[in-house]
């Protein structure tokens, strides 16, 4: 590739327009939500809307400073994150290895499918109780939850990429004299790194939803049991407080996810 | 004139769930020690099947393909293999491309490396040894792909219609490169094709196949010694053979 210096005028005009837009953009996505914010205080301050009910920016923001200061936060998010992470690093595991070996045999892949499928289709939420029962009260019955939730929808993902790798490069290696574990080491992982991040990302969202629904049936600690808690004394604000410190940590570990896309995937596939 | 290949009457028959196809019925032919044949056909009539056959992809129903006097097997390193696109990795570089087939075989000597490097070298890529696919154009990316070929040393080239995924201009300036490449090398090459032009401007035979089920219907024998493709493209016969091999063809 020719890397340009000298730009005509006529591009760093162009250059300059896409730039703007860009910047323009950014100032719309932030006066939206100060506006939101700015509306909903002052409806609730003013008692418009019933402030009891609602809760309100600045409160909220002053509640999780409180939360920060008396009532162990920072506890409650450990616990959440220690739970999310481990369903998250288990199901991901879990989801590559099977589809790998769902892949490596058809006869396997034949056999596993139909189970694949009616466990999808299965509200896991249902299970509940049964995992409340069998891994107990604590943690791990929420870690469960968070893998069960997760880890369908990681093997399908997967295994959609392993199979639909290209049928020529596969020939291509073939010609060489490769055998299938070649192929899979050479070819089949490598090119289906982006099917793996997507499904980083997919397992990502799948485990926090796993690890609140488990805090929201059973728990003593965790940002989703301080929303079950709160909203059961009926203060809203300790319910909102915890809503938007969990957005932030999705938030910052989706970034983490998509930094890692960056580092990881610095080639370009191409039409061919 | 040694024979490299023998193709001593093979069938082939695909088997589905619905149907079976005889794609090749009773085929024969040999293929001498620095030759390079071309395969052609009307289209669908199993010019790709008959090149998986010779190259051990897939196992002939019945007959036997010999190379050197031993039945072939995919992998065999007297076999190189060149498909319709140039498949590269994108997710890796071009010198680590050209390694694949010596990483499968096990071949990753500091020996086998510089061969490659060289190859590089003379066909002018050097400075994109470090490059990826994307930065390539076309007709660079697919002499990439005859280097990772030959890289492991080939005596035998199978080519795949090579070109057809470029466009004209490209198709002939790389189709001349590829002619001068393999013959520098001295590789026996079967060049499987739709395009007849083609398969007169680098053929020293011509293998013109027969509707499904590929039986062969004439071998034509050219002239044109080692001239190269775009030579012959501007002599006076080319078009005469053009008209011969079209009427073959399209006769029943």
């Amino acid at each position: 590739m020719i890397n340009e210096k000298k730009y005509s005028l006529d591009h760093i005009r162009f250059l300059r327009k896409e730039r703007n837009e860009t910047i323009f953009v950014y100032v719309l996505r932030f006066s939206l939500l100060a506006l939101l914010l700015l509306v909903w205080e002052i409806l609730a301050v003013n008692n418009v809307i019933d402030p009891f009910i609602t809760s309100y920016p600045s409160k909220i923001f002053t509640t999780v400073i409180e939360l920060f200061k008396h009532n162990d936060l920072l506890m409650h998010i450990g616990v959440t994150l220690y739970e999310t992470f481990l369903g998250f690093i288990i199901s991901v595991v879990a989801g590559f290895i099977i589809a790998l070996i769902m892949w490596l045999s058809v006869r396997c892949r034949r056999v596993l499918e139909p189970y694949v499928v009616v466990l999808n289709s299965l509200p896991k939420i249902a299970l509940g109780p049964i995992i409340i029962v069998w891994f107990g009260s604590g943690n791990k019955a929420i870690i469960a939850m968070a893998v069960l939730i997760s880890v369908i929808v990681c093997i399908m993902t997967m295994l959609g990429g392993f199979l639909s790798t290209d049928k020529d490069k596969i020939l291509l290696l073939k010609s060489f004299g490769a055998n299938k574990w070649q192929i899979m080491t050479k070819l089949v992982i490598p090119s289906n790194l982006p099917t793996f991040v997507n499904m980083l990302k997919i397992a990502l969202g799948m485990a926090w939803i796993g690890s609140i629904m488990g805090e929201y049936l059973v728990s003593k600690a965790g940002l989703g049991y301080l929303i079950v808690y709160g909203s059961q004394v009926f203060k809203l604000d300790l319910v909102m407080a915890s809503t938007v410190v969990l957005l932030v940590l999705s938030a910052l570990m989706y970034a983490f996810i998509t930094l890692f896309e960056k580092l990881a995937i610095t080639y370009k596939t191409d039409s061919n | 004139m040694n024979k490299l290949l023998e193709i001593k009457s093979v069938s082939h028959v695909y088997h589905t769930k619905e149907n079976e196809t005889i794609a090749v019925d009773d085929l024969s032919f040999d293929v001498f020690k620095g030759e390079f044949i071309s395969v052609i056909g009307p289209s669908g009539c199993g010019k790709t099947t008959v090149l998986s056959l010779i190259a051990g992809l897939l196992p002939p129903s019945r007959g036997e393909i010999l190379i050197s006097n031993t039945p072939v097997k995919a992998g065999s390193d007297k076999l190189g293999y060149m498909l319709q696109k140039d498949q590269l990795f994108p997710w890796r570089t071009i010198e680590k491309n050209v390694f694949i087939p010596l990483e499968i075989k096990k071949k990753l000597t500091d020996d086998a490396k510089n061969y490659g490097l060289n190859l590089l070298d003379k066909y002018g890529l050097t400075s994109f040894r470090k490059s990826y696919p994307y930065e390539l154009s076309g007709g660079m990316r697919q002499r990439v792909a005859l280097i990772r070929t030959l890289v492991a040393k080939p005596e035998l080239l199978l080519l795949d219609e090579p070109f057809s995924a470029l466009d004209y201009q490209t198709r002939l300036s790389v189709c001349d490169d590829v002619y001068k490449i393999i013959t520098e090398q001295n590789v026996t090459a079967v060049l499987v094709t739709h395009d007849i032009s083609e398969a007169i401007s680098v053929s020293d035979r011509i293998i013109v196949l027969s509707k499904r089920p590929s039986k062969v219907k004439h071998i034509f024998e050219l002239d044109y010694g080692k001239t190269t493709p775009l030579k012959r493209r501007e002599t006076s016969n080319f078009s005469k053979w053009f008209e011969l091999l079209y009427k073959e063809i399209t006769n029943d």
